[in-house]
């Protein structure tokens, strides 16, 4: 059985792996590509701790083909920062202790990047609802939930407090 | 040495985490980010039989199969004797554990592993378990726990006589211990009482449902030197199961923590790592075991379930004068389920004159039990508290104010022995008391519930090392797996106790071969015990520092102070000198002794209760049996709050784990002892839409036995929450629900029935 040619944009770099025909967007990632921020901790779609940006779509890399990604563009959590600059999310993830274990950490920031790429303003609620196919089992996403909104703020010009500074 | 809290600089801040911007690019490295060259991937395969005789097993097909390079049975494992291993964080033994690592002669529930394969692929390792013939003998199976303790039942060891019973039993059952606490005379309380109530719970078991799937990568070389990366909570305990069940020496294999995604207790115990190395030995080539969710379902944890029957005895004016408890907790395939800690923490937050326990440890055709988050606890808690709300009903009183009238406090001797001191449950109760969340109005359908906790939080042994490096940083080295952020807090004390700002100190988990024993992350035990081991690392390096000042100075070291990272002539009789920063005397250490660094060991002692009291308020849908948690107030005594956003983090999380074990999780077994929802989608965790915030207080009464006054902090919180959520769901619609998970469809079989259980006193 000979493995499929796939060619593509991971993180705005042209990429190529090879791949067998049932091996998921998310194996490809982590045992092709060595990108291993993304993480599987279900493979059924339920947890979302594998999310990726497929074409500007959040989606569950585990519930992807490693042969859709032909000629797409994929975003990871490697990329998701710009070289030393992190993402407005994720330093509201550090100085919020939004994180605990760290596992689930790179699926909510794919997930909350893609949220706020497309809103701008989200409330509460709405972030609660996005963010609802991402499974987290250690902080109870209050802090979570703070450091969307708070990022969503600094990306609007605002300019909320840090708790990280007493 | 103590540290008074006024002159702080860095405890009690909130800075970012030492290991926070890896974890947030999806750098870090968890258990199955690891390669090693050469390597081969491993699966094992599982029981689809709830109990069988495992008659024959044949891999020959398997091994037929091209890229297949080894299969493993228990064959392949030394038979070892029965022993005690205190390794976790209740009893454990190391034939057990042998046993359920890979099954020998008979499978014990839904998932027990049976082989395993290792192969060129993962593709290759899936398909060649399902070409391994293995030929069973199906036994009857028992999953609930009474049916398992009746006569007749299926017994699981033929071998397990019921210890804590006189005479010793003639015949093997499934109940591996019973265990009594005894204060005062009960019987003789219950005859004073004017009310009592008595009431039976029931919980299912719930698994701990950490994000990361269990994972290691091994190698076993050629000249008997393993090593072993893995995901746990414990990179020494991993080391001692790993010799033990493979008849290796500690010495030869090397542990070397990953990242751990969640752990919750559940990964105090090991399944793949010893599977592993005997593939490894087998092929000498390194192998990766990733488990699937499906295989975290049903082959690890989860917590126990079981029954609680609770009575109570008052007076009219709410003093409690008596109470019973009895236990019956699943242990799951093999005893050791927490039912010790379950008996002990039920009532701990009250002062009760009379107080008979007793629990039963029982095994049943269920995987395992693991630890998880105050093992015990939440279960008894769920009982007792359920019950003190259904007496603060009867005697028509609020139940806060109940709870204050039958506090512990310093002094109050519990029903398990200890005589409480520096204690803070009255704390929270007085803090819950006056908070804005307890004034606030409800609505139609909505109610309030009240309930507190109770966890001993442990010490025991811990290493820490402090190096001071040429530029005046520091190295903090310790042996215990950062599961929530202590890495920040034991930097945090290191730079407290050096004077230098937390940035210029990085904190390290080391592997096994790297640091001196220490003993799990688990128990809440680790920002006191290994916090006092680095506290102590840091004192002895300052006390080296001064030591070198006095040399370059030329005076006696006693005349030298340590403040804000520098060394000053501890008066004008000590000399004038200008003051030397760490920076200044690491950089001239070659030439007054050598390197400055230190390293110690403790057995901490001392570790400081844990209280917490909870407000929940729920809003129920009577239509659809949906309970809404609307608001959520968790008040917990820390002690000190090294780090308060990862001590409200924990709080957070452990309220959110109970929300979940009250409302929707559970094990779901059908007629044949299978697991029916070993998933994501079918057993349901908490999601962010579920929830409100959660408002995390924290009440500080320190830890005299700690230098900065530490307390642990992460089990109390998923004690109270099952029965404040109980308490509030009766409170909005006068329907009590004694049995757990209070899921909708149960919720609204309550709602329907033509004669709900009415409250209290019916």
């Amino acid at each position: 059985m000979s493995k499929h040619h796939v060619s593509t944009t991971i993180n705005g770099e042209p990429a190529e792996f090879l791949c067998e025909a049932q091996q998921t967007l998310l194996d490809c990632l982590r045992d092709e590509l060595h990108l291993t921020g993304s993480k599987e901790g279900c493979g059924s779609g339920d947890c979302g701790a594998c999310s990726v940006i497929l074409d500007g779509k959040l989606v569950c890399s585990c519930l992807t083909l490693g042969v859709e990604a032909e000629g797409r563009t994929v975003t990871t959590i490697e990329g998701i920062a710009e070289g030393e600059k992190l993402h407005p999310v994720q330093q509201k993830f550090l100085e919020h202790a939004a994180l605990q274990c760290g596992f689930c950490t790179p699926g909510f920031i794919v997930a909350a990047k893609a949220l706020l790429d497309e809103n701008k303003n989200p409330t509460e609620e709405e972030t609660r609802y996005w963010l609802a196919g991402n499974l987290c089992r250690c902080t109870g996403y209050d802090k979570i939930i703070r450091a969307v909104l708070d990022a969503a703020a600094v990306m609007r010009g605002e300019n909320p407090p840090s708790p990280a500074t007493r | 040495m103590a540290y008074d809290g006024e002159s702080l600089k860095v405890v009690g801040t909130r800075p970012i985490r030492p290991d926070g911007v890896e974890k947030v690019i999806g750098r870090a490295n968890f258990g199955a980010d690891m390669v090693m060259a050469g390597m081969l991937w491993g699966k094992v395969l599982r029981s689809p039989h709830a109990h069988a005789r495992i008659k024959s097993i044949n891999a020959d097909k398997a091994l037929k199969l091209p890229g297949v390079k080894a299969v493993v049975t228990a064959a392949d494992f030394p038979e070892i004797a029965s022993e005690e291993a205190f390794m976790g964080e209740g009893p454990m033994n190391f034939r057990d554990l042998s046993y359920n690592c890979m099954a020998r002669g008979k499978v014990l529930y839904d998932g027990h592993a049976v082989a395993a394969v290792a192969a060129m692929s993962p593709a290759i390792a899936e398909e060649a378990i399902g070409l391994i013939e293995v030929e069973y003998e199906v036994l009857p199976h028992v999953i609930d726990v009474e049916d398992a303790m009746k006569p007749g039942a299926p017994v699981l060891h033929d071998d397990l006589f019921t210890q804590g019973v006189e005479p010793k039993p003639s015949a093997a059952s499934n109940v591996a211990k019973r265990i009594t606490f005894t204060k005062g005379d009960a019987e003789a309380g219950f005859k004073d009482a004017e009310v009592i109530i008595e009431r039976k719970y029931t919980s299912q078991p719930v698994h701990q449902a950490y994000i990361e799937p269990h994972a290691c990568v091994v190698s076993a070389g050629t000249d008997g030197q393993c090593t072993v990366w893995s995901s746990s909570q414990g990179q020494f305990m991993v080391r001692a199961y790993c010799a033990k069940l493979l008849g290796l020496d500690m010495a030869s294999i090397r542990a070397i923590p990953a990242e751990i995604g969640g752990g919750f207790g559940g990964k105090t115990l090991v399944y793949l790592e010893p599977v592993a190395l005997a593939l490894s030995q087998k092929t000498g080539r390194p192998i990766k075991i990733v488990m699937s969710r499906e295989e975290v379902f049903r082959g690890t944890g989860p917590a126990a379930g079981g029954v609680y029957e609770v009575k109570l005895g008052a007076k009219k004016d709410g003093r409690i004068v008596a109470a019973e408890l009895i236990v019956k907790l699943q242990a799951g395939a093999f005893p050791g389920s927490p039912v010790g800690p379950a008996c002990m923490c039920g009532f701990a937050m009250y002062d009760i004159p009379n107080v008979s326990i007793i629990g039963y440890d029982v095994v049943s055709n269920r995987p395992k039990v693991a630890a998880y988050r105050a093992p015990g606890a939440p279960n008894s808690t769920f009982g007792t508290e359920s019950c003190v709300d259904e007496l603060a009903r009867a005697l028509n009183m609020d139940p806060l104010r109940l709870r204050e009238i039958n506090a512990a406090r310093d002094g109050t001797k519990a029903a398990h022995g200890p005589t409480w001191a520096n204690i803070g449950y009255e704390n929270t109760l007085q803090v819950a008391r006056a908070s804005e969340h307890l004034a606030t109005k409800l609505g139609p359908n909505q109610g309030r519930g009240i309930a507190s906790g109770f966890w001993f939080n442990i010490g025991g042994e811990s290493s820490a090392a402090c190096h001071i490096n040429e530029d005046g940083t520091a190295t903090v080295v310790e042996g215990n797996p950062d599961i929530g952020g202590s890495r920040a807090s034991m930097a945090m004390m290191a730079a407290e106790v050096l004077g230098i700002p937390y940035e210029r100190v990085r904190p390290v988990v080391a592997d096994t071969a790297s640091i001196g024993f220490s003993f799990l992350t688990g128990g809440s035990r680790v920002t006191f015990a290994t916090g006092m081991a680095v506290t102590q690392a840091a004192e002895k390096v300052v006390v080296e520092l001064k030591k070198r000042a006095a040399m370059i100075w030329d005076i006696s070291p006693d005349a030298v102070d340590w403040r804000d990272g520098k060394a000053f002539p501890a008066g004008p009789n000590a000399g004038s000198f200008e003051p030397l920063s760490l920076a200044e005397i690491a950089l001239k250490s070659g030439r007054t002794g050598g390197p400055v660094s230190a390293e110690i060991t403790v057995n901490a002692q001392g570790a400081g209760a844990g209280f917490a009291t909870h407000i929940c308020d729920v809003e129920v849908d009577k239509e659809t049996g949906h309970v809404k948690i609307l608001r959520y107030t968790a008040v917990q005594d820390c002690g000190r709050a090294i780090h308060p956003s990862y001590v409200e983090g924990q709080i957070q999380g452990g309220v959110t784990q109970g929300i979940g074990w009250a409302l929707n999780e559970e094990y779901v077994y059908d007629k044949n002892g299978r697991l029916d929802n070993a998933g994501f989608l079918d057993y349901r965790i908490p999601v962010a839409s579920d929830l409100p915030m959660i408002d995390a207080v924290i009440v500080e009464v320190p830890n005299p036995r700690h230098p900065f006054g530490v307390r642990g902090v992460g089990e109390v919180p998923i004690v109270p929450p099952m029965a404040a959520v109980a308490n509030a769901v009766a409170d909005a619609i006068g329907i009590r629900m004694r049995d757990l998970p209070m899921s909708p469809p149960k919720l609204r079989a309550a709602i329907d029935d033509e004669e709900p259980p009415r409250l209290a006193a019916e």
